[in-house]
């Protein structure tokens, strides 16, 4: 009796172990890379923009006031189903405003120019060229795709730790501490809706790429907000870098934000 | 062995019961925070990790501290700790059992919890953290009760035990080690983003182990006919007075570092713990009492004529539990988040829901330790150790 139950511990033991050395055993062997996190290739459509580090300039100068940003963000909220709380603690936030000093708050200088002080200044995910929401992660449900750089979210891997929330310098992701559903004003059917204890933020309108549109935020800035491709030196944005004095977010944190802003 | 455990007074059983219905109260409220989601905690965008982490991070310093009499006897052949290793190795299972189901309550899709092991991510901290604290669980517990059965049986325990035992010593301190950088690598966080964290974290570790370990000696000694002894707890003691003191040195060389560069990133969230900031400081209070009795544990435990006093000692420790705990479970996750990355100050505090799972997995943890405890106490009362 006693030698049996032994036997059947230890034989339970090493298979335990068998079962799970295989799949890291693997991902040492594949260096751990990012890409292609769900080992399926997926086709491009024939439509698709495609780039390869999908990057955004907003040009502040074109905004005055907290209306002037608020179909910008509702055009987003509606598309991704953000759903709106009354509780501040529950609050799911993609694309939101903030006031200089709070969006840059290392790049404030003592005496600010009036427009600057006053104006509010879009924030949303930085899709970070060395994204350390990824690295965070332990299960890859979030990770920098490779094809064009967009930081992504797998919201059915994603097991809730929040590691990502930590280690974002942004506050870029939210949690979603109760079912959204309910408490979605209009459900946009182009999108998934997103279930209890899973993170969420900014995908660059992924979505609308894949069908050859342009990001929700960008379509409905009339212009203020510019997308391309950062690495192709003729696309528009390097034109307006290479036109116009930029600033990014936290930039001395070295994760390369791929949103500029012209002040 | 198994059988020492239900072998027990009427205060035993008392005890276990009582302990059950703490735990079905956490169980119950857990089934709650499963249906409702991670809302019913005090937890926010902006504070995303709360009571459950920072309890983990506690505990997985009190499963390291225990290392501190595994590594006299063993390392150095400090024959007294002979007598007590053993209740070192058992409070390391209960903690670290506390630690992996603190992990699990906090987690918003806890079913996924396996998505770990299926999708392995060698970049990820946490990835590293499950493996260590899950080896030293195993290692504790096949050490430990091994070496335990032989004493049982007077003989001298396998001889396959031994690499196994001088792993474990390293292996306590990758534990916390590992656990620090969970946050000591985040750009962004200046609270945590120092190279001193993980010693940090050790110190305390070593501090409040121990002084846990003692407070249980002078209670089994009470209750039962067996003695840890009056030399192994002074042992003990002196090392919570090096930790504890060391402890508060670390923290002092990180105030020097944050407030004498005078980087704002770096002195603000020392300041909301300390001072508040914008007008709020609720953990203020907290910390004052933490460092104030971390303060009191090192006059009471460096100076001898208090030491050598058991009952100064006893309160001495519990001063020293209570003053990390806050410390590291109340201060060091908070202090980390506030003020967030926009620099807002959002403030937390644990919600009663997540107080009452939190003390439903403390209700495990010393029914483990229990029934561990039990049996131990039972082996060296039937040697007449």
């Amino acid at each position: 009796m006693e030698d049996s139950r032994r036997r059947f511990l230890k034989l339970a033991g090493v298979s335990a172990l068998g079962l799970t050395t295989r799949p890291v055993l693997n991902a040492f062997a594949s260096g751990g890379g990012d890409e292609n996190a769900h080992g399926v290739e997926v086709k491009k459509g024939q439509d698709a923009l495609k780039a390869k580090q999908w990057a955004m300039v907003i040009d502040t100068r074109e905004f005055e006031s907290a209306e002037d940003l608020e179909p910008i963000i509702e055009a987003c909220d509606k598309i991704h189903n953000i759903p709106k709380f009354e509780n501040k603690n529950h609050e799911i936030k993609w694309i939101w405003e903030e006031h200089f000093h709070n969006a840059f708050p290392n790049q404030t200088q003592r005496f600010l120019d009036e427009r600057i002080e006053h104006l509010p200044f879009l924030v949303m995910c930085n899709h970070c060229e060395n994204p350390p929401c990824c690295r965070a992660c332990p299960t890859q449900a979030t990770f920098k795709r490779k094809s064009d750089g967009i930081v992504l979210m797998d919201f059915h891997r994603c097991i809730g730790c929040r590691f990502c929330m930590a280690a974002c310098p942004y506050g870029s992701r939210s949690f979603n501490f109760r079912d959204p559903r309910p408490f979605i004003e209009e459900v946009s059917k182009s999108f998934p809706t997103r279930m209890k204890g899973v993170v969420e933020k900014c995908n660059f309108c992924a979505e609308r790429l894949a069908v050859g549109e342009m990001p929700a935020c960008v379509e409905a800035s009339n212009g203020a907000i510019a997308f391309g491709d950062l690495h192709d030196p003729e696309s528009e944005i390097r034109e307006l870098l290479r036109t116009h004095y930029t600033i990014r977010r936290k930039q001395n944190l070295g994760t390369e934000p791929s949103v500029y802003y012209i002040v | 062995m198994l059988e020492l455990a239900i072998k027990g007074s009427k205060q035993y059983y008392g005890w276990l019961a009582a302990l059950l219905a703490v735990i079905g109260i956490g169980f119950l409220v857990y089934l709650k925070q499963l249906d409702f989601g991670l809302g019913i905690t005090g937890m926010s965008r902006d504070v995303s990790w709360g009571f459950y982490i920072a309890n983990f991070t506690f505990l997985v310093g009190v499963a390291a501290g225990g290392v501190m009499v595994v590594l006299p006897y063993y390392l150095h052949d400090y024959k007294a700790f002979g007598r007590i290793t053993i209740l070192g190795e058992f409070l390391a299972i209960a903690a670290l059992v506390m630690c992996i189901l603190f992990v699990l309550v906090d987690l918003g899709q806890p079913m996924r919890v396996f998505n770990v092991l299926l999708y392995p991510s060698p970049n990820s901290v946490l990835f590293y953290d499950i493996i260590v604290l899950q080896g030293y669980l195993f290692i504790n517990l096949i050490v430990g009760w091994n070496v335990l059965e032989a004493e049982r049986n007077g003989t001298h325990y396998q001889a396959w035990l031994k690499p196994l035992i001088y792993l474990s010593i390293p292996w306590a301190v990758s534990i916390h080690t590992v656990t620090a950088f969970l946050f000591a690598g985040l750009p962004g966080r200046g609270f945590w983003l120092t190279a001193i964290l993980a010693p940090r974290f050790l110190s305390s570790a070593f501090a409040a182990g121990p002084a846990l370990l003692i407070l249980l000696c002078l209670f089994i000694r009470r209750v039962s006919n067996f003695d840890p002894g009056r030399e192994q707890i002074q042992s003990l003691a002196k090392i919570v007075a090096y930790a504890v003191c060391i402890n508060v040195f670390f923290f002092l060389c990180e105030i020097f570092t944050a407030f004498y560069s005078g980087i704002p990133e770096h002195m603000d969230h020392i300041t909301y713990l300390f001072a508040g900031l914008h007008g709020k400081g609720s953990l203020v209070p907290f910390m004052w009492t933490a460092y104030g009795l971390m303060l009191t544990a090192i006059i009471l435990l460096v100076n001898p004529i208090t030491r050598k006093n058991e009952g100064v000692l006893a309160v001495a420790c519990v001063a020293v539990f209570i003053g990390t705990w806050i410390d590291k479970g109340l201060g060091m996750i908070s202090g980390g988040f506030v003020p967030n990355p926009m620099h807002h100050v959002v403030e937390y505090a644990p919600s009663i829901p997540e107080i009452l799972i939190t003390l439903g997995v403390y209700g495990i943890g010393a029914l483990i330790l229990t029934v561990f405890f039990k049996i131990s106490i039972g082996v060296k009362e039937e040697v007449g150790a």
